[in-house]
């Protein structure tokens, strides 16, 4: 039994069922993040566990002790929404006091307690002001102080850094890494980004349609995901999918791929698990760090193989260039160093890495190796 | 620049504008500049024909006797106790209205149930009836709780009266609060009552003063609920001023009909101009703010 056990738990508006069983259980101080796009259900689970929404079946348990009907104030939680929600009509120090204040915390220990968070998160200069005249980022930092200054169970974080500019985010992301490293909190974290739930979590929850695809840690989401959702969701630019036949090479499987100019290639598995399922056809998975030039391979493997094939698109992005082909009418972009002397029209020598090769099975979209 | 703004305020068009303006103005206030003027005049003056004419002897007896002496249906009081009825009115309905409205605004935008917009279709329905249609119903129900011809009664009129279209203000606004800041509040501990009072009420400053113009306006202006449900101890100042104006014996003075016009006129007059400042005001500040 973990910290946070997430048991059986549905919820259902009328017919509509928008999340299906699901079982998740959080170990104390764990950071785990929902991830998935918009609709997939994150946020109605993140709302159950809050007490915002009801659970229409199965069971909630914080610290042991069922949170089916407990009302949000008494779950000893706190949230951080995406709108930061901070009461316009008070200033910083009465937000974040307000939740204190409505539990009957006495007034000297609020204050010391506002202190100490202002303190933390560098917010004391702020404490006089309102809401509306604090910055996107100063603002996200009070709804934070808010969050942490009730000493909660459990922090729920519902896509907190969505609002704001693209640099302050990748800040954000850092100081809330910070300070769960710093306190040993249990968070509990929804968001559509895949990179803040790659760099953030402990633990990710892949979800879709309702649907938990996937729960592991960030390098088994990343390195095996379990079915294509996951593959392509994970990742950025996403794995490259595409369609191909296990044939057997020297005895040895090997996935057969068409190139764009009409010829194909063979290219060996690293395992023998597909060796019984010769003349399936699959669906390849391949990160584009695992599509590099020549020299960019990764030494260590023991499965790279190189397949001639056209360039159609190079995109140079400073640190590296990725270079797109077609392969079974797919684009598949591999990343290359950026001094790789590459052209569009080329015909250019890829190095595969099947060491990190996936396949899928093209009608259940599944893992199969 | 200067000079641009110069050759224009000399251009013609511009003259005929303004002139315009002006002419338009005076069309709109001269209503008032001859309440006022005559209303400081004997009334020999009026009935001389100078109805247009500056006071040749300025006098404030007129307003005193209207206020305090001249003869209100059977009793010489002047319209200073139906003064205090309609402030006795008034103050607690839009009080009560407002209050009300923001509550069921309330409780229709962040605690919705099932059948909420088909309550809110019927308190719609409400702002929409007719006065005359409620009279007769409405009378019995005064007479059944005993409310009958008192200032009380009228208080509970308006107040039922008012709720319909307080209510249409305030679930618009609330529609548009976030509701993330009353979940932020539920979780921090706040129930229904606490959120409502410390979250939304402080934030509603515009709409409470749009509210309280109109239900203000409204209720001092009304004559016909005044007029069926108040005796003459509860008269309101719309069906006393009436009863001054259109005594049917002695001398119409209407110097003195005058003066009490501007007085019943007065207080929302004043609720414009001091609230509806306040009300530009909160409008400015929700479109500018990015």
């Amino acid at each position: 039994m973990g910290f946070l056990d997430i048991k059986k738990a549905t919820k259902s508006y009328g017919s509509l069922q928008v999340l299906h069983e699901t079982d998740i259980s959080v170990e104390e101080g764990e950071f785990l993040v929902l991830v998935g796009p918009s609709g997939c259900g994150k946020s109605t689970l993140l709302n159950m566990i809050a007490g915002l929404e009801d659970i229409t079946s199965g069971e909630i348990a914080i610290r042991g002790r069922s949170m089916n009907g407990v009302k949000p104030a008494d779950r000893n939680i706190a949230m951080v929404f995406q709108s930061y929600a901070l009461y316009p009509n008070m200033t910083v120090a009465g937000n974040i006091s307000f939740g204190m204040e409505m539990h009957g915390i006495p007034k000297p220990e609020r204050q010391k307690r506002i202190d100490q968070v202002a303190d933390l998160l560098q917010i004391s200069h702020l404490l006089d002001r309102k809401p509306g005249q604090l910055s996107g980022g100063q603002r996200q930092r009070v709804a934070m102080g808010r969050a942490l200054v009730r000493e909660p169970d459990v922090f729920l974080f519902d896509e907190p850094l969505s609002n704001l500019d693209a640099k302050l985010r990748v800040d954000m992301r850092t100081e809330i890494k910070k300070l769960h490293q710093k306190l040993g909190t249990t968070i509990v974290y929804v968001t559509h980004d895949q990179i803040e739930a790659l760099t953030l979590s402990t633990r990710i929850a892949v979800m879709y349609g309702g649907y938990v695809q996937q729960l592991g840690t960030p390098k088994e989401i990343y390195d095996n995901p379990a079915n294509m959702f996951v593959a392509g969701f994970m990742g950025s630019p996403s794995m490259n999918l595409f369609p191909a036949k296990v044939v057997s090479l020297d005895g040895r499987p090997a996935a057969e791929i068409a190139l764009a100019d009409g010829k194909s290639a063979a290219v060996p598995f690293a395992g023998e698990t597909l060796a019984s399922s010769v003349g399936r056809d699959i669906v390849l998975g391949i990160r584009p760090e695992a599509i590099t030039d020549k020299d960019g391979a990764d030494r260590n493997s023991n499965a790279v193989h190189m397949v001639e094939a056209p360039v159609e698109v190079t995109e140079p992005a400073g640190s590296d260039t990725f270079v797109v082909s077609q392969i079974g009418g797919k684009d598949v972009t591999g990343r290359f160093r950026a001094d790789v002397n590459v052209r569009a029209g080329d015909v250019f020598p890829f190095a595969f890495n099947m060491e990190k090769a996936v396949a899928f099975d093209p009608q259940t979209e599944n893992r199969i190796a | 620049m200067v000079t641009v703004t110069s050759s224009r305020s000399f251009s013609p068009g511009r003259f005929v504008l303004y002139a315009l303006l002006a002419l338009f103005c005076i069309y709109y206030l001269l209503p008032l500049y001859v309440m006022l003027v005559n209303s400081l005049k004997p009334l020999s003056e009026i009935t001389a024909g100078g109805m247009m004419a500056l006071p040749k002897d300025w006098t404030l007896a007129p307003w005193l006797s209207a206020w305090s002496s001249a003869q209100v249906g059977v009793e010489a009081t002047g319209l200073k106790p139906y003064f205090l009825n309609s402030i006795i009115m008034v103050v607690p309905a839009v009080a009560l209205s407002t209050l009300v409205g923001a509550l069921n605004g309330y409780v229709l935008t962040k605690w919705t149930f099932r059948g909420a917009t088909i309550v809110f279709g019927l308190l719609l329905f409400g702002c929409f009836i007719p006065f005359q249609m409620v009279l007769i119903p409405m009378a019995r129900m005064l007479g059944l709780m005993g409310l009958a011809g008192s200032v009380t009664g009228l208080i509970f009129v308006h107040f039922v009266y008012g709720i319909g279209f307080s209510t249409l203000y305030f679930r618009n606004y609330y529609a548009a609060f976030p509701t993330e800041l009353v979940r932020a509040a539920q979780i921090d501990g706040a129930g229904f009552f606490r959120i409502f009072w410390r979250i939304l009420l402080p934030s509603s400053g515009p709409i409470a003063v749009v509210c309280i113009i109109w239900q203000f306006t409204n209720i001092w202006n009304d004559f016909l609920f005044g007029a069926s449900f108040s005796d003459f101890s509860s008269q309101p100042m719309t069906v006393a001023l009436n009863n001054l104006v259109q005594s049917s014996t002695g001398v119409k003075e209407y110097n003195v009909h005058f003066a009490g016009a501007i007085m019943a006129a007065l207080p929302t007059l004043l609720v414009y101009i001091v609230a509806g400042r306040y009300f530009v005001r909160g409008l400015m500040a929700g479109s500018v703010k990015g």
